[in-house]
């Protein structure tokens, strides 16, 4: 699997959503990306790259595109 | 004294502080609440349908000032729930964030907020004590609602107060909706103290929320499980917020290692924690774990609050008097709620409980007088903090049209699915998630072939388990 597709994974599972909604997708933009939604996002992400992230990159990460800026942070380029 | 008629004696200390960084003083509170309330006669009904922010808080205090009766309403109902709570109450006022419900002009209004006459404007009969009404457990589920007397709430706000030993210059920012009983008790205990609420709907995911607190100085918060799993996510031992002097934990048993965990955190830093155990039928608090216990005790829920007493009994009715030995847990005292209302016709009903309540709870008690929780008499789980009950959620699914059965563990519900595809089994958790107002991680749909039963017929929920985890 490409680091893409790792990544598009964890939010498919995390809010049950298809690759279509993908793009543009936001915090609190759908009532599955929620404060639970979200911590279940960063587990699955943190488990699926082997990564600890830090506090900040974790409230930072608001939407589907600024993750892929931070799991750059991670040498993780999406 | 109690946190709603004297808070003028606060005059111009800071009661509520916004999301935005503005603040409120007593004095603006109680105005405010007044405010609110000219237009509704007491012994109305009203659905304060709140979050926390100053419009929500000011007019809970002026509804009970004028000795109306608010039902707590979570905002993110659906309309399903909306339309039954609606029906089966007949409130005669709504207050609201404007939008929430259509209707072309308002009574009153308070910033974003407004206050709706409905065309209900008979009033119902009602017992004298009733205070407010809480749904179950902040289970948006049913229609069932909690009734709590002025004394439950002053009482329960006093004892959390003194226990706690909450100070004036406490800032507590809210963490927990305030339509669910323990986020209520934390503004409740605050304001009767002249401290201050740091009223957000920012969640701890938020950066804002965070920001909020360091800027503002929050000296204390409270969580349910989650939070602290989510506490634990987010490096909660390598954060720095000095301001932070103590914190709460409700709602669900803390599993021992979470709680070994963040007492050692805490120990650390120096911030004071207290695990606490209570219900919705008990105004919001029944125990609580001495800060200077959350180690050697972790695990424990600790000893009853000041004015409230414990006591367990065997499956033989008789009280258990040695230790270590699992009975159900009897709690009494002046939080004791009245009993359940299911619609408007009960809210005369009167006290139903005498002050005693069976708590459902299976505890043990150690030698020093400690009480752990063990287990549940009756089948219910708690999801994030909200008590669901097991036979009801099956009664909704069933109703929908699903062969299942449910069962599991606090915060993660199985719903065993006979014949199940996968388009089913996500429209089953859809379904529930939506009917309960939980979020959709909470449930696991699981697909089996028949429902295991006995020769009795009843479902054997440990054969369940085994064949399908």
């Amino acid at each position: 699997m490409t680091n893409l597709e790792i990544y598009n994974n964890a939010f498919k599972e995390a809010f049950e959503v298809d690759e279509a909604q993908l793009a543009g997708l936001e915090y609190q933009g759908i009532a599955a990306w929620d404060s639970v939604g979200h911590m279940n996002l960063i587990a699955l992400l943190e488990d699926a790259f082997d990564i600890m992230m830090d506090t900040d990159d974790i409230i930072d990460l608001s939407s589907y595109e600024k993750g892929k800026e931070i799991m750059a942070k991670y040498e993780k380029n999406i | 004294m109690d946190f709603y008629n004297d808070i003028e004696r606060y005059g111009s200390r800071i009661a509520v502080i916004t999301d935005s960084g503005k603040s409120y003083s007593y004095k603006e509170l109680a105005e405010a609440a007044d405010a609110s309330a000219v237009a509704v006669p007491p012994r109305s009904l009203v659905f304060l349908v709140c979050e926390n922010c100053f419009e929500s808080i000011a007019a809970y205090i002026g509804f009970l000032r004028k000795r109306a009766v608010p039902v707590l309403v979570n905002p993110k109902i659906d309309d399903e729930m909306k339309s039954v709570l609606l029906e089966k109450y007949r409130p005669q006022y709504i207050f609201c964030p404007s939008g929430w419900i259509k209707c072309d002009d308002s009574v009153f209004r308070l910033n974003d907020h407004v206050l709706i006459a409905t065309e209900n404007a008979e009033l119902h009969p009602m017992d004298a004590e009733l205070a407010v009404m809480i749904t179950t457990s902040g289970s948006t589920g049913s229609p069932k609602l909690v009734m709590q007397s002025y004394k439950n709430i002053s009482s329960n706000a006093g004892s959390i107060a003194e226990y706690l030993e909450i100070r004036s210059d406490d800032r507590a920012i809210t963490t927990m909706p305030m339509s669910y009983t323990y986020g209520l008790s934390i503004i409740q205990s605050h304001l009767l103290m002249g401290a201050a609420v740091i009223a957000t709907e920012k969640t701890l995911m938020d950066k804002g929320f965070w920001s909020l607190m360091k800027e503002q100085g929050a000296t204390t918060f409270g969580g349910v499980p989650y939070i602290y799993e989510m506490l634990k996510r987010l490096r909660f031992g390598r954060m720095d917020i000095p301001s932070l002097r103590y914190i709460t934990q409700a709602g669900g048993k803390l599993s021992r290692e979470l709680a070994l965990e963040f007492s050692e955190i805490c120990r650390d830093k120096g911030i004071k924690l207290i695990v606490m155990y209570g219900q919705t039928e008990a105004t919001a608090r029944m125990a609580y774990l001495p800060w200077e216990y959350a180690f050697s005790k972790a695990g424990s829920m600790g000893i009853p609050i000041p004015g409230g007493r414990m006591r367990l009994i065997g499956d033989d009715g008789a009280e258990i008097t040695q230790p270590d030995i699992v009975g159900e847990l009897i709690y009494e005292g002046e939080n004791v709620t009245l009993g359940y209302a299911l619609s408007w016709s009960d809210l005369a009903n009167g006290d139903s409980r005498n002050g005693i309540l069976y708590t459902g709870d299976m505890a043990k008690r150690d030698a020093d007088g400690f009480y752990t929780i063990v287990g549940r008499k009756k089948r219910f789980l708690k999801l994030f903090g909200n008590r669901v009950n097991l036979d009801e959620a099956e009664a909704m699914l069933n109703k929908e049209g699903y062969k299942c059965v449910c069962a599991g563990r606090d915060d993660l519900m199985k719903i065993y699915i006979e014949q199940c595809d996968a388009a089913a089994s996500k429209n089953a958790t859809e379904y529930i998630s939506g009917r309960l107002g939980l979020h959709h991680s909470a449930f696991k749909t699981i697909a089996i072939d028949t429902i295991p039963r006995s020769e009795s017929g009843k479902v054997m929920y440990s054969k369940l388990e085994e064949l399908y985890g």
